[in-house]
């Protein structure tokens, strides 16, 4: 059974979402009420787990009398308020956010951003072919994960994963600044030199595909990666009795990587190294 | 948590260097070498709570260690996280944010030559040239092309640094290769700075009040202060009480002097209501905006004006705890105001009865370690307390959640000199000066082409023609950058806009941080806005992607048309045009905000590519 927190009751604001009047509980986000209200906000850094980090910005929308766009994932909803999801404002931040972002990493494994390019227009090419790119290679130094930089937005979510948000190993932080800001463990050191413990939360939040398992990068990498071809199947870890939920990816009868529901109120979609990572003695057929 | 500390083990200096600043470990726990464990350290373990909240002593921590060696090895880092409980990705995080710091071997002496906009003018380019050619390679030194090091009256500037024990620091301006050589190779016979009132050309003037005592009083005497109408103003502030005080400053229509120019009673009066304590006043001495030098001549010049003012405004405020962030540009500042806090502790003017009014009160001194950003007043706080200088999301703003999450205050060093003659001439008769909306007196950095850079004081209203009358300028004019990096230019032409908060509003510009550049038409403009963008595109905390890649994609922009005008250059100005806008409008904090206005005012006010 899953237990579903009911929490203190919140009274509900007032105010209006692109004109229309909305009613949301107190301590809402914007973009929690324009969801509710059927409302497409883009995001990428924002995690259903997470703090919002407002760091990618394409979320933004107008508020009378800010000065500036405010991001909806991160700025509560006030009484009163007036918000407008669809802007030519809004709409010109978003685009040029995207064609930033598109120009200066491969967001080729992150979804939906294909259809927000198309829908806000954004062109990344117009920067010219010498604009300054990440330009990385992926670094593979263990057999767990990989960690491609060349898709990493900086959206800070695997930091605050790894941090006092949930893993509290704090292996990985943000060094460096500007555009030569990177995710980096201490020294910027193989990962198996450093305080990582394999949990693998941060590829569960990461929201492009630069931490990915090995498998998948193997795969896709030989051209067998197959999303469609795979079901999955969410089942309970055998491991140990703490019971946290495993959602199994299989294609062609094997597992290619673990996921954990984020709605279960025990884990939240995180795991430790054997229910992320050790499944293969499951597919020992001999 | 369980921290991971790895096996790099500090040098003996290193651990000293931490130590010193620390005291020595207490267990092996913390770091003390194994063959000292004793056999007690085997049955507890110290850390948790107590440990964790000394991570605010990081930033100084990293500086312990670099002002020792000259840069941060694996091993140091891994024995101060161990001292302070820091997970070592978040210090090498923090490590790598600062120019100053460098996390790989390099020389002890390092040489930060000046390169920004009134140095550039100056002919930085030709002097770091001549520099590196003297030099060359093995000569012990490193030579670094910094951002404004804030002696622009003196362009060009450089500093050397040289790690040890103690570290020494030189500083040549107006630099020639030879000064700056010998500046690097023997601080200790560089020639001595030229005291702050040189930077002050009407020092000693009758009509000055906020630069009054600056050539006048002794800069490390208390009693020269007080001997020229110093802790008056405090001693009034006991009179009015906390309330007294910020109706008076409230009265007088301050607004701060950094840029924002919020209004200063509000925000004080926002504080002290306050239910959540402590409560915190925090000094933003971060001086960092390219052109401008004031902050520095005040407190190198009278630096117990600086103690007064951040004294009156904790009483106001319910602070019993200040912290002063200084750019760590700034040596001379730095040891000036080291000394004056000493002074007023000693003669009961810091501490735990300020001035016999059962009143405590205490000024700690944090120095920065080159970001630009760190004058932000949210990622002021975060470099405070040991994190990376990035900004905060607003709301929450600083009055309510402020350093350690506690209501703070923050004011810069301008705007807190500005309550003495509130609180001494009462608020009416300071109301009275300049105009109606923007009042008192303003302190404007002068420098580029003009015969007499410096600090001028004014009362709000004067005309920018008045003030660089004043100042000397020179023939042959082509533009006046107003406000900074972050501010705009104005053509020749437009030297009646009144210097007024509202005067500079409706001419279309900004009078943010006081700075007045004035560049004559030897200045090649393309290159001017090159550096501009170059300065935001370095200075970007990385943060929000609208700063960080935008400020990229605009200096790549402007490279392209450095030599190029008209229909030429016509793609590339739209190009900035619409990154420019989604930058101003969706960024995190003012930096990534700002940072297109100047160019932008440069081909809509001057023309630039036309």
């Amino acid at each position: 059974m899953t237990v579903i927190p009911l929490g203190v009751p919140r009274r509900l604001l007032e105010f209006t979402i692109d004109g229309a009047p909305v009613r949301a509980p107190e301590g809402s986000t914007i973009l929690d009420a324009c969801r509710a209200a059927g409302k497409d906000v883009p995001t990428l850094c924002q995690g259903d787990t997470l703090a919002p980090k407002n760091a990618c910005r394409v979320c933004v929308v107008e508020v009378e009398g800010a000065r500036t766009l405010v991001p909806a994932c991160s700025r509560e909803a006030e009484p009163g308020m007036e918000v407008r999801t669809d802007t030519e404002r809004a709409r010109h931040s978003r685009k040029v956010v995207l064609e930033l972002l598109a120009s200066s990493v491969d967001l080729s494994t992150t979804p939906r951003v294909a259809g927000w390019i198309k829908e806000y227009e954004a062109k990344p090419d117009r920067f010219g072919p010498d604009a300054a790119r990440l330009n990385e290679e992926p670094r593979v130094d263990n057999e767990l994960y990989v960690r491609d930089y060349d898709k990493c937005i900086l959206c800070y979510k695997c930091v605050d994963a790894c941090g006092n948000q949930w893993q509290n190993t704090f292996a990985i932080s943000v060094a460096g600044r500007g555009f030569d800001a990177r995710i980096a463990v201490e020294h910027d050191a193989p990962l198996t030199d450093s305080a990582c413990v394999y949990c693998g939360n941060c590829i569960e939040v990461c929201p492009t595909g630069a931490l990915s398992f090995k498998s998948e990068f193997d795969m896709r990498a030989a051209g067998t990666w197959d999303e469609s071809a795979q079901t999955e199947t969410t089942t309970v870890c055998a491991y140990c009795g703490v019971g946290c939920n495993l959602t199994l990816h299989v294609q062609d009868n094997e597992i290619v990587k673990v996921t954990s529901p984020h709605d279960n109120p025990v884990t939240h979609g995180n795991l430790c190294i054997k229910g992320r990572f050790g499944y293969q003695h499951v597919q020992n057929r001999d | 948590m369980d921290l991971h500390f790895g096996d790099s083990k500090p040098t003996d200096d290193e651990r000293a260097a931490v130590d010193a600043l620390l005291g020595p470990p207490e267990s092996s726990w913390e770091g003390a070498a194994r063959d000292e464990m004793r056999a007690a350290d085997l049955r507890w373990a110290r850390g948790g709570r107590e440990a964790r909240e000394r991570r605010d002593l990081l930033l100084p921590g990293l500086h312990a260690i670099n002002d020792r060696i000259g840069w941060i090895s694996e091993g140091a880092l891994a024995y101060l996280c161990r001292r302070l409980t820091v997970p070592p990705a978040e210090a090498y995080g923090v490590a790598t944010f600062y120019a100053m710091f460098s996390v790989k071997p390099r020389p002890a002496t390092v040489l930060h030559v000046c390169t920004d906009l009134a140095c550039a003018a100056a002919g930085a380019a030709g002097l770091c040239a001549g520099i590196e050619a003297r030099l060359g390679l093995g000569s012990g030194v490193s030579v670094e092309r910094s951002p404004c090091l804030g002696l622009c009256e003196r362009a060009p500037a450089a500093l050397a640094i040289t790690a040890g024990e103690p570290v020494r620091t030189a500083v040549s301006a107006p630099a020639t290769v030879e000064a700056a050589v010998l500046a690097a190779s023997a601080p200790d016979s560089a020639d001595e700075e030229p005291p702050a009132a040189t930077a002050v050309p009407q020092a000693g003037q009758p009509g000055l009040t906020l630069l009054s005592r600056v050539g006048v009083v002794d800069p490390t005497s208390l009693d020269d202060y007080r001997a020229h109408g110093g802790y008056t103003a405090l001693r009034r502030a006991f009179e009015l009480g906390p309330a007294g005080v910020i109706r008076e400053v409230t009265d007088s229509g301050l607004v701060g002097r950094g840029g924002a120019a919020f209004p200063t009673g509000r925000k004080w009066q926002a504080t002290a209501s306050q239910p959540d304590h402590p409560h915190y006043v925090v000094c933003n001495a971060d001086e960092s905006e390219p052109g401008t030098f004031k902050d520095r001549v005040i407190m190198e010049g009278d630096p117990f004006a600086l103690v007064e003012a951040m004294t009156i405004a904790a009483y106001a405020t319910g602070a019993h705890q200040g912290h002063l962030y200084l750019r760590g540009e700034y040596p001379r500042a730095m040891r000036r105001l080291e000394h004056a806090l000493a002074q007023a502790r000693a003669r009961g003017l810091l501490g735990d009865d300020v001035l016999g009014q059962g009143y405590a009160f205490d000024i700690e001194i944090r120095r920065g370690a080159g970001a630009y950003i760190c004058g932000e007043e949210t990622a002021l706080f975060n470099s405070i307390e040991g994190y990376r200088g990035e900004p905060r999301s607003k709301p929450p703003f600083p009055v309510e959640k402020g350093l350690f999450g506690k209501p703070t205050v923050e004011n810069n060093v301008e705007t807190l000199v500005n309550v003495l003659p509130i609180l001494t001439m009462g608020a009416p008769a300071y109301a009275a000066i300049g105009t109606g909306r923007s009042t008192g007196p303003k302190l404007f950095c002068v420098s580029g082409s003009v015969d007499r850079p410096g600090i001028y004081e004014l009362p709000f209203g004067a005309t920018l023609g008045d003030l660089l009358t004043l100042a000397g300028v020179r023939d042959r004019l082509r533009a006046v950058l107003l406000g900074g990096a972050a501010g705009g230019f104005v053509r020749p032409d437009e030297l009646d806009i009144p210097l007024t908060f509202e005067g500079t509003r409706e001419a279309g510009t900004t009078l943010g941080s006081g700075v007045v550049m004035a560049f004559d038409d030897t200045v090649p403009l393309p290159r001017l806005l090159l550096r501009i963008a170059e300065f935001f595109r370095d200075e970007s905390c990385g943060q929000c992607v609208p700063c960080r890649v935008g400020t990229v994609r605009q200096e790549e922009a402007l490279h392209r048309i450095v030599e190029r005008t008209g229909a030429d250059a016509a793609g590339d100005i739209v190009l900035l045009r619409e990154v420019g806008r989604a930058m101003r409008d969706a960024s995190i904090c003012g930096l990534g905000q700002t940072a297109w206005n100047a160019v932008e005012s440069a081909i809509d006010r001057l023309g630039a590519y036309e």
